[in-house]
């Protein structure tokens, strides 16, 4: 991966606009928090709430954009070959990613993509495939001025001893300033590699088994509020089940033929 | 439907819960004939084990009618009769390929967490915790069985459920711990510990061909069970030392194997006991690793000793010392179930082994939590608790 990749995101943006934004949402936020409590109404206090967590947001933006750099390998039972034509279909990577919602294949190495944003927001973006390798390795960047400007590479080496093939993936993102770039790097939790590596996992149940293990939708007992609460803040690496092998016919992707 | 689900230290109740569902192409839905209680259920009853949430369905141990499979299932079909194993595998990574079924690299949704304590995950395992995968376990009417084309076996109708049920299980995974002791003939065994996975592995270290099986346990009906199974018995309350009585019994050579088949919740009056005793009532470690040590201890110089008890955690006041110098080989695991099914069934055709030997309660599901309690506290003589998840309660 070349520093050209990495730096493009950071252009277009300067320290007056980020500026701006952070007091806009302080002040802004802060004015409609008491004009929300002076309701006392339920939507009052709805208002008040939202004010208070767009000033808190806003106090929390940071004075330099960061970029959210990722990697991770995991060795996958598979040929390479196999594992190459999976991922050049990229119309697949959001059966085993995350924050994809999904892929369209554009043509001429062209692809629109589709993330899932801070409150399930869309951010879309076109990409570009930019080298490739056949069995070997794939890159890919945004074109230029898209929101979320980013870039990633896969590459595929042969395991010793007939293991399968080490799947090695870097992907790097640029939010933009404001809260919904925060937001958006807050999506990929504490360690984006973690994020990352979790994918690689799914990736690999995918090629080795054709399916994500999962236990979203099983039955079980009452759950205490504490359990709950504890599911509701912790980051779920889990596949939604839209998301794992389950998915109607006319939206499965195109299977690799083995 | 009804299931037994887990909400803290002695704790279990019969619930309500929906009924499971296809999640994955490779499930199926059994519905479940019989279920048991396991050994190892019993520290899921005393909050051993940790990463267990309220709400949890319990068991591990079960067999039914399969009554829907996934599109992927192409090898059951509706109304087959199914031992289920308790392991999850995938059956296509480099684990199942290397028959490691229950190292599987798929089966384990949360495996993240098993890695931030063990490095690397095992497989999914059934109603046994999130570590290995929080998968919703077969104490219940009904149980959703992932990869469902790899793990369950098709049993004949002429096989009562009691006889082939701990297929599951107890009856594997003894064999496997009679296996992992690197039996030779005339070789002499000591397993510590007579519950069920102790009975089969008394038994199957005979197939195995040791000359002699020496089993210990402070249970009276325990130990006549042990010797019913061609057993020499140690009451461990009944001497001072066991070590000592295994060392006249081998006439200073000690057993050339050993055998751990109690696990985390070992008991004992010795200092090392009440150590870890005292620490593990204090939450400072899951285990009592009193048996490992004596194990460790007993072996005769350059002998294997075999731990299919179970372990959470850290443990500390092993003697590496003696294990590293007398030469010892140390074999564990969870059992690798898919390997042990399909003969251990052909044993039971051919009538080698009646595995329900070691039934002693048929309860309801609704009774199972007076089910848990008995086979904890090792009242009413209970060796090994069978449940009807069908059967209405019988009036107390």
């Amino acid at each position: 991966m070349n520093e050209e990749f990495r730096n493009r995101g950071q252009q277009g943006l300067n320290g007056r606009s980020i500026a701006w934004s952070r007091w806009g949402a302080i002040v802004g936020g802060s004015a409609l928090a008491v004009y929300g409590l002076t309701r006392r109404s339920k939507t009052g206090a709805a208002v008040a709430a939202a004010g208070g967590l767009l000033a808190f947001g806003g106090s929390r933006i940071p004075s330099e954009p960061a970029s959210i750099h990722a990697e991770a390998s995991f060795t996958v039972n598979v040929p390479q070959e196999e594992a190459y034509r999976f991922w050049l279909n990229l119309e697949n990577l959001p059966r085993f990613m995350s924050h994809l919602e999904s892929v369209r294949d554009l043509g001429n190495g062209k692809s629109e993509w589709v993330a899932r944003g801070p409150l399930q927001m869309p951010i879309k973006w076109t990409a570009q495939v930019v080298d490739k390798r056949e069995g070997q390795w794939l890159v890919w960047r945004s074109e230029p001025n898209s929101v979320l400007p980013n870039n990633g590479s896969v590459q595929f080496r042969r395991a010793p001893g007939n293991r399968g093939t080490e799947v090695t993936v870097a992907m790097q993102y640029m939010p933009p300033a404001g809260p919904v770039g925060k937001a958006f790097a807050k999506l990929f939790g504490k360690d984006p590699s973690q994020a990352i590596y979790e994918d690689l996992r799914h990736f690999k149940q995918l090629m080795e088994a054709g399916e994500i293990a999962t236990t979203v939708g099983q039955s079980h007992g009452r759950r205490s509020a504490k359990i709950r609460l504890k599911k509701a803040l912790m980051t779920d690496y889990r596949p939604k089940p839209a998301q794992s092998a389950v998915r109607p016919q006319s939206q499965q992707p195109q299977e690799v033929a083995s | 439907m009804k299931a037994l689900c887990w909400y803290g230290a002695e704790d279990v109740r019969v619930e309500d819960v929906p009924d499971p569902k296809i999640l994955n192409p490779r499930d199926a839905i059994i519905k479940i004939t019989r279920t048991a209680i396991c050994g190892s259920d019993l520290h899921l009853y005393d909050a051993y084990i940790p990463t267990l949430e309220q709400g949890d369905i319990l068991g591990h141990e079960f067999m039914g009618e399969v009554v829907e499979v996934g599109p992927a299932v192409k090898n059951l079909k509706v109304g087959d009769r199914v031992v289920v194993p308790f392991t999850i595998a995938c059956g296509n990574c480099f684990f199942c390929q290397e028959q490691l079924w229950s190292l599987c690299d798929n089966s384990n949704p949360n495996a993240w967490i098993a890695e931030s304590l063990m490095g690397y995950s095992p497989s999914g395992l059934f109603g046994y915790s999130h570590m290995t995968g929080g998968y919703a376990g077969g104490q219940a009417q009904y149980a959703r069985v992932p990869f469902a084309d790899i793990g369950p076996i098709k049993v004949p109708d002429n096989l009562p459920d009691e006889q082939v049920l701990f297929l599951s299980d107890i009856f594997p995974t003894g064999y496997m711990g009679a296996e992992n002791c690197n039996i030779r003939p005339g070789d002499t065994v000591a397993i510590w510990g007579c519950g069920p996975v102790g009975q089969f592995a008394i038994r199957s270290a005979k197939m195995l061909g040791a000359e002699r099986v020496i089993a210990i346990d402070k249970v009276p009906e325990r130990l006549r069970m042990a010797e019913e199974g061609g057993a020499e018995v140690i009451n461990q309350d009944e001497v001072d030392s066991v070590l000592t009585v295994l060392r006249d019994m081998t006439a200073n050579r000690g057993p050339d194997a050993c055998m751990d088949a109690v696990g985390m919740e070992a008991s004992g009056h010795t200092l090392p006991y009440l150590y870890d005793n005292m620490k593990q009532k204090m939450r400072l470690t899951f285990d009592r690793a009193q048996v490992f040590r004596e194990c460790v201890i007993a072996c005769r110089k350059g002998g294997t000793v075999s731990l299919p008890g179970v372990y959470g955690g850290f443990v500390d006041k092993i003697p590496l010392g003696a294990f590293m110098n007398k030469g010892l080989t140390l074999k564990t695991g969870q059992t690798h179930m898919m390997r042990y099914m399909k003969p251990l069934l052909e044993r039971i055709e051919r009538g080698e082994i009646d595995p329900s030997f070691v039934i002693s309660h048929k309860l309801s599901l609704e009774e199972a939590p007076r089910g848990y309690k008995i086979f904890r506290d090792k009242q009413e003589k209970c060796t090994k608790v069978v449940l009807d998840p069908w059967a209405t309660a019988k009036a107390a």
